[in-house]
């Protein structure tokens, strides 16, 4: 095989037995890798899909795909697949860096774990030498000292992925982080990592990524690159301000959540803006691997937050920022540094606080439980509330199981802003119209990167989509989901979409593998993909009840801001949605759906 | 005309397209562990590509015994694999580990800039590596940085 390895790793931490074993091809070209292909063997592999996510049962892939380490337009990308404590969907969260490529260089395009260790151990992999290593002294260490440790005692050019405290305590939304700084955030994988026992991956590969068709491939990399160069949004956006330039365009258009979703407008939005971050707290901008926009932020605090490290993405300045009522930058920021070290998902994180500080404000939660004034805007106890629940100590314990279980304890689960039980990033979807239909029907629950609408409706690419208008958010939202699919599948960046489409990215897959991928083909592929899916979430017990948002959005009118008076009509949206998926009225995929997409029911 | 290759680790984001250009182009497959340049990411964000710069006084031509390296008309210090014996003296005499072995060709192999249009140059997003005349490349550090003090001037005029 080309572009693809064609070797698997299968790792069991229970008995430790390593198999390498062939990739199914017939699979790969169907589902083609990372995201796809990760969430096909899960499927096939654990078959009991009620399994506990926190059980030895739950499989945990390590996933690339086919571009995965080759120069493709942002190539640097792997998948973490399991079923997510934090939703008990599948989890596949998406991750840059230098460690997918890595993974690639060794010789294989999946890491399978089974099991549970029975003591905490590391996995260390040098091409074809794997081995299962004592992580007894790593234990408790955070993700920095575990990956300065394990390059010490393994090779400094290796790539370490590891979780935290969060993730050995069982946090229900504890990320992966590797290369130190990048996660793989959302949905708990660090958990699920820490249920087995398994402290890092560390990887050290010296082989190389063959495609079948080397001129071709470097021609479709330099036709798609010359796209991104000319597009303004990956080209000049992105590298100046990093993905925190949206603080001020979203809070524009009344679409930036504030206080808790309490309203869309933040008043000092630009104190936490990409543009602030430039001239304050930015040291230099970093790429991931293969990357021409280099969105990475590395940046340094002084004073009582100071610290160093990456970031903060939009997401993150968002949820530590306005949605706690907080336009203290450095205290974001700092928030921000201490996930990442400590190995915690930073919307979830914030948006359970902000959560906390609304139940705080109306007077369901009080000193004598969180121990600290939980005001909004009080950033002081929002960087302590980090450390707090990352180390379950005090009211952080609660805080660990995130905003839907907590609002839940105190009687208001319409408090938790999530969808499926998983936080929504930072758009309204009362402003925005068709972000609320993509958190609604996200497979993943609240999530804004399978179909990220906000790209037309906001920044007007590939064309301009009004906000507020409904009809033809459903086709849009199709389209946008089932490409995105086929991206994270292939192991390149979701950023580069703003630039590039299914041509691009079809003819990169072509020459890499050699299957004939077409733009309809990937289209379609990324429709397999979210059917594939969707069965696993109706096979679960989820149903068209689930498809749906916190009712503050669909019935409390934004108050202030630009978008003031408005609120989601996602119910208007939803059938029309199921129509141009091939569903029926309950949201189940029909028979002729799934005989086109050559799936079986689950 | 002979040019050189200038390196600008400040403009560097770290994304290693170059490693990955050199090694297609010279080895027909995406790896990094045997490119003939390669990116040094520190923990601070700087990234440091580091590449054979064709020494003027090179230190693995001295200790090459039988003839295996020498310089071409364009300036580049390149190998003949029938002459090179493998005993690896010139990756120990190079300073800077610009210079490696491969235990598949058995000989010692290095940035030769890809016979006259480096691939790393070529694919490099940000201009951090740059191909440029030998007896000019300075001038466009000069350039940018006179451009800060032309801006500073005009501010004290202001």
């Amino acid at each position: 095989m080309t572009g693809w390895t064609g070797n698997v790793l299968r790792v069991n931490l229970t008995d430790g037995t390593i198999r390498k074993e062939p990739l199914r091809a017939k699979d790969a070209e169907a589902f083609i890798g990372a995201r796809g292909l990760g969430s096909k063997y899960w499927i096939d592999d654990v078959k009991d899909l009620s399994v506990d996510p926190l059980s030895p049962k739950n499989n945990l892939l390590f996933a690339t795909g086919p571009l995965t380490g080759t120069l493709a337009t942002s190539g640097g990308r792997y998948e973490v697949v399991c079923k997510a404590p934090l939703t008990g969907t599948l989890a596949a969260s998406n991750s840059g860096g230098y460690f997918g490529p890595e993974l690639k260089y060794a010789g294989y395009d999946l890491i399978i774990f089974e099991g549970k260790a029975p003591k905490p151990v590391y996995l260390y992999v040098y091409n074809d030498t794997v081995e299962i290593r004592d992580a007894g002294a790593l234990w408790g260490k955070n993700t920095h000292e575990t990956t300065d440790a394990i390059l010490a005692e393994t090779d400094p050019d290796a790539k370490v992925s590891c979780i935290g405290p969060a993730g050995e305590k069982g946090v229900l939304f504890a990320a992966i982080i590797n290369d130190k700084h990048r996660a793989a955030g959302r949905s708990g994988v660090g958990a699920v990592m820490g249920s087995k026992n398994l402290k890092a991956v560390a990887v050290r590969g010296t082989r190389g990524v063959r495609v079948a068709d080397g001129t071709g491939f470097m021609k479709a990399v330099a036709s798609a690159r010359e796209k991104l160069a000319a597009n303004p949004v990956t080209s000049a956006g992105l590298p100046a301000y990093g993905t925190n330039i949206l603080v001020n365009i979203l809070n524009q258009a009344g679409g930036l959540p504030t206080r808790n979703f309490q309203t869309g407008h933040f008043e000092e939005a630009d104190a936490i803006s990409g543009e602030t971050l430039s001239s304050t707290l930015l040291v230099t901008k970093k790429g991931c691997a293969g990357c021409i926009s280099a969105c990475g932020r590395v940046s340094r605090t002084t004073g009582k937050f100071a610290g160093s490290g990456e970031g903060p993405e939009y997401e993150t300045a968002w949820s530590f920022g306005a949605d706690c009522g907080i336009s203290d930058l450095s205290a974001a920021t700092k928030a921000n540094f201490l996930c990442n070290e400590l190995g915690i998902d930073t919307i979830t994180m914030g948006s359970t606080i902000a959560c906390a500080m609304e139940l705080f404000e109306k007077g369901l939660l009080t000193e004598a439980e969180t121990g600290m004034d939980l005001s909004f805007g009080n950033a002081d106890s929002m960087v302590e509330m980090v450390k707090k629940t990352a180390l379950r100590e005090g009211f952080g314990d609660k805080l660990a199981l995130g905003s839907w279980r907590l609002a839940s304890a105190y009687g208001r689960p319409d408090l938790s802003m999530t969808a499926k039980k998983q936080e929504m990033p930072a758009y309204d979807p009362r402003a925005l119209q068709g972000m609320g239909l993509e958190y609604a029907t996200s497979n993943r629950g609240g999530c804004h990167v399978r179909g990220y609408l906000t790209s037309p409706e906001i920044l007007g690419l590939p064309q301009k989509l009004d906000p507020d208008s409904i009809a033809e958010k459903p086709a849009w939202l199709k389209a946008f989901q089932d490409l995105t699919a086929s991206f994270d599948s292939a192991g390149v960046c979701l950023f580069t979409t703003f630039a590039i489409g299914g041509d691009e990215l079809a003819a990169q897959l072509t020459a890499a593998t050699g299957v004939p991928y077409s733009a309809d083909s990937v289209m379609k592929t990324g429709d397999r993909i979210w059917n594939l899916e969707r069965l696993f979430n109706l096979a679960v017990g989820f149903t068209k009840g689930d498809d749906t948002i916190p009712p503050r959005l669909l019935n409390e009118p934004i108050p202030t801001g630009p978008a003031k008076g408005k609120v989601s009509r996602l119910p208007e949206m939803l059938p029309g949605y199921y129509e141009v998926r091939g569903w029926d009225e309950a949201g189940v995929p029909t028979d002729a759906k799934l005989e086109e997409l050559g799936l079986e029911r689950l | 005309m002979e040019k050189v290759l200038l390196i600008s680790p400040e403009k560097c984001i770290g994304c290693g397209s170059c490693e990955m250009a050199c090694s297609i182009g010279n080895e027909g497959e995406f790896r990094p562990a045997v490119s003939r340049i390669s990116v040094h990411r520190f923990e601070g964000g700087q990234n440091v590509p580091m590449a054979c710069l064709q020494c003027e006084d090179a230190a693995c031509m001295a200790a090459c015994r039988t003839g295996a390296l020498s310089r071409n008309e364009q300036g580049v210090v390149v190998v003949d694999r029938a002459k090179c014996i493998g005993c690896r003296m010139c990756v120990m005499a190079c300073p800077f580990g610009n210079i490696s072995y491969s235990r598949a060709t058995k000989s010692a192999f290095k940035c030769d800039q890809c016979g006259g249009d480096p691939e790393c140059v070529k694919w490099c997003p940000t201009r951090a590596l740059e191909f440029l005349p030998a007896d000019t490349v300075n001038l466009q550090r000069k350039r940018a940085f006179s451009a800060t003090m032309a801006k500073a001037l005009e501010e004290v005029k202001g």
